[in-house]
């Protein structure tokens, strides 16, 4: 789903860019009024493990893998604004540093991926796990619920960006300047190996995540001070 | 030696042949070695990036902020362009900048045009019939007609995506990355932002590492065939684990930066004034996005 340059027009990626900046500010505000100092190094860690999560092959049938993103995951332990800077940050990273979706694109590949995923997977998380089945044996059944809507909801998105390209920005003859593909097909192309594979894939890793830190008893929204507070008790438990 | 004292067992030369590895009952634990292969493509993609950031050649010796708004600029004006002329003639500029910097050709070329082909080029290649892009005939295979304008969208997203991904690896290749985040202050991004995204570059290899321990371990003590749904359980488990480790060691992080200072303020070195390349370099490609901007009409 990383966008890389060249396939977007520069008016596109601004208009993304634009749109993801009030959003960017939000959610800094908020994270820090959350966490105060310690907004860096739980936001930078969180970056890192968002990047990390997408090096893990999972084994799907027919014998190939697929990854994950992680962006309803990120969003779950961490709170969707805070998810939304963290996924970015991770962009940033790969696109400056590893050439993983473009430099002009990344407000798009921002707004895709670090806003409409972990929002998107968030609400609708939380609308099952609150609302349908307030249950918390069935969280991981709604967190797998909630990403694969999310990835999909990114999926489209990125469709339409793509999708609206050769109808807006071609030459006088009608060559296409960008990506060529219509909506007619960008969206089918997209979207149904979200809604049969990548959906799926996000889903399963999603749940499987929830379900094992439920049954570790680890709590699924904390900011690191619990961790730590954990830490201590056991090392002072160990030296006595 | 005295043969005697030693056991029968120890003097007997016996022919013993290992099982055969079945290399399709360990079809499963592909995903292993694929991850582990990435987690090696990513650090060697790192160590490379840096290799030519010391030489003395032309975007080196340059200031990383006068870099990046320069990168900046040549990255837009290959967005903007609107022939396969004027993308052609972008390509031979960064490769030219290229030879300048010393970056040895073969390592650029192989770098830009190894994948670019292969990949775009499969992603494009339906455009090029009229069922995608209408217009004047130019073949035709059975039913399927190749129009003018099809294989001209097809070269121009080729040789755009080539140029925007030429001057990106140029900026990667010949600046170290510290200096590279710092650059970002010049595009008036916050300084806590930077101070994360430095912290997130740093900590991804410490990560890296423990997923790659995780991986080695299970490669190391699993002989017998596993399951997809069993391989999936033990990958959700161990991003739990992650996602755990990560945040309790930001905790860590959090107090160590305290005990030294922290109040919560980023700080960093003033950036050091700019020479007359770094405004020579910084003028030229804004003249060339303008130029292109300009040519677009005609």
């Amino acid at each position: 789903m990383h966008i890389p340059d060249g396939y977007l027009s520069p008016q596109t990626s601004g208009v993304l860019l634009a749109a993801m900046t009030p959003i960017w500010i939000r959610a800094s505000q908020k994270v820090k009024r959350t966490l105060q100092a310690r907004n860096v190094p739980l936001m930078a860690l969180g970056a890192a493990f968002t990047f990390t999560i997408m090096m893990f092959n999972v084994p799907i049938p027919g014998g190939t893998t697929a990854h994950a993103v992680g962006g309803t995951l990120v969003a779950i332990a961490l709170g969707p604004w805070a998810a939304t800077i963290a996924v970015t940050i991770a962009l940033v990273v790969q696109a400056i540093f590893f050439g993983d979706g473009g430099i002009l694109a990344i407000g798009a590949n921002c707004f895709n991926m670090a806003f409409v995923l972990p929002f998107v997977g968030y609400y609708v998380y939380k609308t099952i796990a609150s609302r349908i089945n307030p249950n918390p044996r069935y969280k991981w059944l709604a967190a797998g619920i909630g990403s694969y809507v999310g990835i999909n909801a990114a999926a489209l998105v990125a469709a339409i960006e793509f999708g609206i390209q050769p109808a807006l920005f071609h030459t006088a003859q009608g060559v296409p300047l960008y990506s060529p593909y219509p909506l007619s097909v960008t969206i089918p192309a997209m979207t149904i190996p979200h809604l049969l594979v990548a959906g799926v894939v996000e889903a399963i890793v999603t749940a499987g995540v929830v379900a094992y830190l439920q049954r570790s008893g680890e709590p699924l929204f904390n900011q690191g001070r619990k961790q730590v507070d954990t830490a201590r008790s056991v090392d002072t438990a160990a030296q006595s | 030696m005295n043969t005697r004292t030693l056991p029968d067992w120890l003097t007997k030369t016996e022919q013993f042949t290992l099982p055969k590895l079945q290399t399709k009952q360990r079809k499963t634990d592909g995903f292993i070695e694929k991850t582990l292969a990435g987690i090696s493509t990513i650090i060697e993609e790192a160590v490379f990036s840096q290799k030519y950031a010391n030489l003395p050649g032309l975007l080196q010796a340059m200031d990383a902020r006068f870099k990046l708004i320069s990168v900046l600029a040549l990255l837009l004006a290959a967005g903007f362009a609107h022939s396969i002329g004027l993308l052609i003639a972008l390509n031979v500029l960064a490769l030219l900048m290229a030879l300048a910097s010393r970056i040895p050709l073969t390592v650029f070329i192989r770098r830009v045009w190894f994948f670019i082909p292969l990949y775009t080029g499969i992603v494009v290649f339906p455009a090029i019939f009229s069922f995608i892009t209408p217009g004047k005939p130019l073949l035709s295979i059975g039913s399927a007609i190749i129009t003018e304008q099809g294989v001209k969208a097809a070269f121009m997203i080729i040789a755009r995506v080539g140029a925007s991904v030429s001057f990106a690896v140029l900026l990667v290749l010949t600046t170290k990355w510290q200096n590279l985040m710092r650059a970002l202050r010049a595009l008036y991004i916050p300084q806590t932002f930077i101070l994360t995204t430095e912290m997130t570059y740093r900590y991804i290899f410490l990560l890296l590492r423990i997923v790659d321990d995780m991986h080695l371990a299970r490669k190391s003590r699993v002989l017998q065939r596993t399951s997809g749904s069993e391989n999936r359980d033990w990958i959700a488990s161990r991003i739990g684990v992650l996602l755990k480790k990560s945040q309790g060691l930001s905790e860590h992080v959090y107090l160590a930066m305290l005990s030294r200072g922290y109040t919560g303020e980023a700080r960093t070195l003033q950036p050091g004034k700019a020479g007359i390349a770094d405004l020579g370099v910084l003028s030229f490609s804004l003249l060339v996005l303008v130029a292109v901007i300009i040519l677009n009409w005609y």
